[in-house]
């Protein structure tokens, strides 16, 4: 079987599309969320849809399903907020290994049956790393603007914990994903290179940031560029951008990844930009040909869709995927990785 | 594995120092040289230790930011001293300079001795930073546990010239040393090359000691073998060390580090430390000077420093002395003179710069056109991108208008001589702005209007309570390429949907511009653009509206962008009411039986020491200082955050403070001079609700009714135990039998206002035309403020005991409400004419209603007391027809009227 970094540069690979779009068609309820398990909670756990890898494991398993059907090569474990940080919201710090661990578990084995129907094609699982829901440049407290509500220590564990545990469940690739924040990217790349110095493992990492608005920056603030620079002392096999902003708007700041970088670039977009109601409309049809153009401009190799996006989505993206070829990926690069 | 074999086959370019802060550096062969800013280290400049000693981050951060706007394109952080916790201050101060984008852009230098105090520094810092420093002064082992590190961490290094023996102090040491550091990195941490940085140490040369002869030519030497030997690396050094022995003699300094940097740059030197006040130009050097110097650096004759010492004596510091203004700007070209005047808003010179212009140029409106314009470009620029903030912007208009007013006898003049072919169309656009019918309010709008006519768009200003005929009339007259409407109070909304109508009827085309507090982008998909066939946008700040209108004129983007408008506010529409169906709405009959129950206690009520109608007349201004909220003040300046603290903001701390001296200074003015006038009425009446909904208000003597006040209850469906709220539900009923009481009041600190602003505008001051509304409006509110504490404490007196400092009267931790029609709790504009009536308010004070029923002066405040301890502010909501039909029977108005004016919360 091919492995990952073989077929980044004899294909473009196509990554899933959202989760959480794909959950809401479940209108799972509080009791479905907690289940047997959690059903004496204190806390209300609706909204926590990382947990119902262990409550509702066949939800998720159905959608990682539907995604690799739709010609996803790489479908993303649930665990987007899967880190002691963000999970203290619901007093579930102590799940954290479990949840990962189940997660990979899950999608792994998706990926494996789906593998073995097709062997030509094969399938991987990236473990989800979120941003977490603190950030360590940022202050939340405007009148005061050393202050810091985590520190790089704290998300570097919180992140160690997470991928640990990813690479137990079985994960292909560490995906670090949805960074608004560098340092707690860093951070998290930081865990990620301890873990494979004790462990003496390679695993790829792909590397995900968010553009958040129209000013071209990060939410803490640095071009493309710069944010680039940033996170390029670690070997990794893509860096891109995903969330925030639709297929359209991302197109000027891939292009200064495409121009910049010597590994892979990856993009998942959000179905267009929200309307007025938080609603992403963009169709299938619509977001493919908006992805059309990052393919004749060569920009990625890696490609699929953030919050919005459905399986649809993916089979649409995945055809128009299939008529091009991969952007040339410096092949140094690939040995050093 | 090494990384350095491989690199061989990747094209060099891309092995270039890569670095970043919010915004990359980076440092390719043909970059400049790159200085690194030091006046951030405590071991360097006394001023930034005693700072950080005081803990002084903001002035501490001024020095950093200066550094930053003077060039430096890295900045030096140090915090090593023995009298201050390095790693802590190391930590707070990079948190602070990463809160300041200005200074952050630049990526860090993070500079200790101390492991730790760097490990933390890189804690802390998204960029890529460059430590500084390491080396092998403690061995092999230790060097490469940091590199990993470093490495790890994403930071550039600068590896000094020590190691275990001592520093490197000649040609073969220093290569020597560089040489094992590099190979140590490159191949045993596989440290990127491009990422070394080394420090070749320079040292002080003509000290008088014959082994500091060769100090220059060693490192200049030494930095020429490691650029040809170690490749991708850089060198750096801090280069005010040369010339130590010179100290006190600036003139012989500034010479030194000139040469030696001309001749370490065409050896490889790309980084260093350089304070660029002490440095002369190469090329200005005078010769003799340049001649004793080169001796020196180059080592080319043994009497060299001797030679250089005595010719030293000759040339004394002809420098002015320090801590003057700094006029140095008024050297510089003109151009660059009249952009600083503008962008700093100085209008001392101006005048001088513009008649110089004038004189250069062939017409005088080529000075607008070409000196003016380019200034105000760089403001529309800086404004554009967050570097500059309104008030700012407004100077720098008034500055414009100084000039312009000041070339227009010239350009009628010229226009006379040499008369124009065609009238040839001026400026970018025409825009006509407007306060709608009925409405009086006027900052907002005016602050649009200045900052677009600093984007050289034609304003054409038709005031406040301008009628539909005469927006359209004007409109037509003067070809306008955009009509801006602005309102602030609920019916001006319904003023705006007139006006789209109106245009379309006359088959207008031009784009309309909606703004103001109460517009919003709902109101104005929904029922504006829905009325007009051509562009309609909502601006809600002063900034966007540059943008919006730019793109809305330029003939390349003009269609494209409508188009999109048009879809854009379409589908939004659709959504919207597609959306506001799902919400569920109770009868009012249902909304009144969840009403909000207050358990009625004889002892929570307390008859007023003063019941009927009292008028204050004049009062006196200097009572209202201290009850001034000040944070309204800079938000309507689009300056955000809280009072005081926004003074001391990262962001916009300067332009606060200054914006709050110059208030402070016009507020002493006006109290002192008495150039605005302060006069209240207010009443307290015995009360009871009946109907559930309607407070009937009684004669204080024989309890006959006065007036009914009508309120409105919420109808959205609430969370169970939730309640339905209206104001009624803070007095009393009637079937409690217990005698409640109300009260109502207007105050006005309005009168006087127009005539100042009028004064200003004349003066073609519109910073202080608007200063002076803006401050009317909170001695206004801040009367209200005053107002209600004194009815609490005396004419009423049931918080008789209340010791409330002024933030807590801001915040309002009082006890009781005073709700403001046409304000959330109580939208109607109608009730207004209740309070006029019972308080005879326009006999009294002379603060009269528009017939939008907005209050003239603008800067008046009008509103209920209620004093149960109970009673809160809330939201009404959207209401439904039922309540509407309920209500215009209530007020015996036809249900047409109740819409009309309830429209906005019509559900």
């Amino acid at each position: 079987m091919s492995t990952i970094k073989e077929l980044l540069s004899q294909k473009i690979l196509v990554l899933d599309g959202a989760m959480g779009t794909m959950l809401q068609r479940y209108q799972f309820s509080e009791e479905d969320f907690q289940g047997e398990r959690f059903k004496d909670w204190e806390i209300p756990l609706k909204g926590n849809n990382d947990l119902l890898s262990l409550t509702q494991p066949k939800a998720i398993a159905e959608v990682h399903q539907k995604y690799f059907e739709a010609g996803a090569d790489i479908v993303e474990t649930n665990t987007f907020s899967g880190t002691t940080i963000a999970m203290a919201d619901y007093k579930m710090e102590h799940l954290v290994e479990e949840l990962n661990y189940e997660s990979a578990r899950i999608a792994k084995e998706v990926a494996k049956k789906i593998t073995q129907q097709n062997p030509d094609k094969p399938r991987f699982v990236a473990g989800a790393m979120g941003p977490t829901n603190k950030t360590a440049s940022i202050s939340p407290d405007v009148n005061n603007p050393g202050f810091r509500a985590i520190s790089f220590n704290e998300l570097r564990l919180a992140y160690k914990q997470q991928a640990l545990a990813l690479i137990k469940g079985g994960v292909d690739i560490l995906l670090v994903e949805t960074v608004f924040d560098t340092l707690n990217a860093k951070a998290a790349l930081f865990a990620i290179e301890e873990i494979k110095e004790e462990k003496q493992i390679d695993i790829p990492v792909m590397l995900s940031g968010t553009i958040t608005d129209a000013s071209g920056r990060t939410l803490s603030g640095q071009t493309a560029e710069a944010f680039l620079i940033s996170v390029s002392h670690i070997p990794l096999l893509s860096v891109g951008f995903n969330c925030a902003l639709g297929a359209k708007q991302l197109t000027p700041h891939l292009e200064i990844l495409a121009n910049r970088t010597s590994v892979g670039v990856s993009a998942y977009p959000n179905a267009g930009l929200p309307n007025a109601f938080g609603e992403y409309d963009e169709t299938p049809q619509e977001m493919a040909n908006q992805i059309e153009e990052y393919l004749q401009k060569n920009l990625v190799n890696i490609i699929g869709g953030c919050c919005g996006t459905t399986p649809e989505h993916i089979k649409a993206i995945a055809t128009v995927a299939a008529k091009y070829s991969p952007r040339k990926i410096n092949a140094l690069q690939l040995i050093q990785n | 594995m090494n990384s350095f074999s491989k690199t061989e086959n990747t094209t060099h370019v891309k092995r270039s120092l890569q670095l970043s802060g919010l915004e990359p550096l980076i440092v390719t062969p043909e970059s400049n040289f790159i200085n690194v800013g030091e006046r951030t280290n405590v071991a360097g400049s006394k001023k930034f230790l005693r700072l950080i000693k005081e803990e002084n981050f903001d002035e501490a951060l001024a020095i950093a930011r200066d550094q930053v706007e003077g060039g430096a394109q890295i900045i030096d952080v140090n915090m090593d001293d023995g009298l201050i916790d390095g790693k802590e201050a190391m930590v707070n101060f990079l948190n602070l300079i990463v809160s300041e984008p200005d200074i952050s852009r630049v990526p860090i230098m993070i500079d200790s001795s101390k492991w730790e105090i760097i490990e933390a520094g890189l804690q802390v810092v998204q960029g890529k930073c460059v430590v500084n420093s390491i080396s092998l002064k403690e061995g092999e082992e230790e060097f490469l546990l940091h590199a990993k590190k470093i490495k790890r961490y994403g930071a550039a290094v600068i590896v000094m010239a020590f190691d275990e023996v001592g520093q490197a102090d000649n040609y073969q040491r220093r290569i020597e040393i560089a040489q094992r550091s590099y190979n140590l990195l490159v191949n045993k941490v596989n440290f990127p090359p491009e990422d070394i940085i080394f420090d070749l140490n320079i040292f002080p040369v003509a000290t008088g000691m014959d082994e500091h002869r060769k100090n220059a030519i060693d490192f200049i030497e030494a930095t020429r073998w490691v650029k040809a030997n170690l490749p991708f690396v850089n060198v750096s050094g801090g280069v005010s060390n040369i010339s130590f022995s010179f100290r006190g003699n600036n003139t012989v300094r500034e010479a030194m580090h000139s040469v030696f940097l001309y001749h370490a740059i065409q050896a490889g030197m790309n980084i260093g430390i350089v304070n660029p006040t002490m440095l002369q130009v190469y090329d200005d050097i005078p010769k003799d000077l340049l001649e004793h110097v080169e001796d020196v650096m180059l080592d080319r004759r043994d009497d060299a420093t001797e030679r250089l010492l005595d010719f030293a004596e000759t040339v004394k510091n002809n420098k002015s002395e320090k801590h003057k203004v700094d006029l140095s700007w008024r050297e510089e070209p003109l151009q660059s003179r009249i952009t600083r005047a503008l962008v700093k808003g100085i209008d001392t010179y101006v005048l001088e710069d513009i008649e110089e212009a004038r004189q250069e140029a062939d017409k005088p409106i080529q000075v607008i056109e070409g000196h003016l314009m380019m200034g105000m470009n760089v403001v529309g620029d800086l404004f554009g991108s967050g570097k500059m903030f309104l008030p700012q912007v407004v100077k720098s208009a008034r500055v414009m208008k100084k000039a312009v007013a000041y070339l227009l006898p010239y350009i009628e003049e010229e226009k006379l001589k040499n008369p124009p072919l065609t009238e040839e169309k001026s400026g970018a656009g025409k825009i006509l702005m407007a306060t709608v019918k009925g409405d009086v309010h006027d900052i907002g709008k005016n602050i649009v209007s200045v900052v677009l006519a600093c984007n050289n768009y034609e304003i054409i200003d038709l005031g406040v309570m301008v009628p539909p005929e005469k927006i359209i009339a004007e409109a037509k007259e003067q070809q306008v390429d955009i009509i801006g409407l602005s309102g602030l109070i609920t019916p001006s909304l319904d003023e705006m949907v007139f006006l789209a109508k109106e245009m379309q009827r006359q088959n207008f085309e031009v784009p309309l511009l909606i703004g103001g507090a109460t517009t919003s982008k709902a109101h104005t998909a929904v029922k504006i653009d829905a009325e007009y066939q051509h562009a309609v946008v909502h601006v809600n700040d002063a900034s966007r509206a540059v943008t919006v209108v730019g793109s809305l004129l330029q003939k390349e983007t003009a269609t494209q962008y409508k188009t999109d408008l048009k879809t854009d506010y379409a589908e939004f529409r659709e959504k919207f009411l597609s959306r506001t169906k799902k919400k569920e709405y109770l009868s009012i009959a249902e909304a009144r039986q969840n009403k909000f129950q207050i358990d009625w206690k004889t002892e929570d009520i307390l008859k007023p020491n003063q019941l009927g109608v009292q008028v204050i007349e004049d009062f006196q201004l200097e009572k209202l200082k201290d009850f001034i909220d000040w944070t309204p003040f800079f938000r309507s300046w689009d300056l955000h955050g809280k009072f005081p603290e926004i003074l001391e903001d990262k962001v916009v701390g300067k332009q606060a403070t200054s914006l709050y001296a110059d208030a402070q200074e016009m507020l002493s003015d006006i109290i002192l001079n008495k150039k605005l006038k302060a006069k209240a009425v207010f009443g307290l009446f015995p009360a009871n609700t009946v109907e559930h909904d309607d407070i009937l208000v009684q004669h204080p003597d024989n309890l006959k009714e006065l007036i009914r006040f009508r309120t409105l209850r919420q109808q959205l469906k609430k969370y169970k135990g939730k309640p339905n709220f209206a104001l009624a539900d803070f007095i009393a009923p009637k079937e409690s039998e217990i005698q409640d009481y109300i009260g109502c009041f207007c105050v006005t600190t309005g009168f006087g206002t127009q005539e100042l602003a009028t004064e200003f505008e004349k003066n073609l001051d519109d910073y202080n035309s608007i200063m002076v509304k803006a401050l009317a409006d909170r001695l206004a509110e801040a009367f209200a403020e005053y107002l209600h504490w004194q009815i609490r404490t005396q004419d009423w007196g049931y918080a008789k005991d209340e010791n409330l400092s002024n933030a807590e009267l801001i915040k309002e931790t009082y006890k009781g409400i005073r709700p403001a029609p046409g304000y959330p709790a109580c939208p109607d504009h109608l009730e207004k004419l209740s309070i006029w009536k019972l308080l005879n308010v326009e006999e009294n004070i002379g603060v009269k209603l528009t017939e939008s029923l907005a209050m003239w002066p603008a800067a008046s405040v009008s509103g209920y007391y209620f004093a149960h301890p109970q009673a809160r502010y809330f939201g009404l909501g959207k209401i439904k027809q039922d309540q509407v039909e309920d209500f215009a029977k209530r007020k015996e108005i036809t249900y047409q009227e109740a819409e009309k004016w309830l429209n906005p919360n019509l559900a």
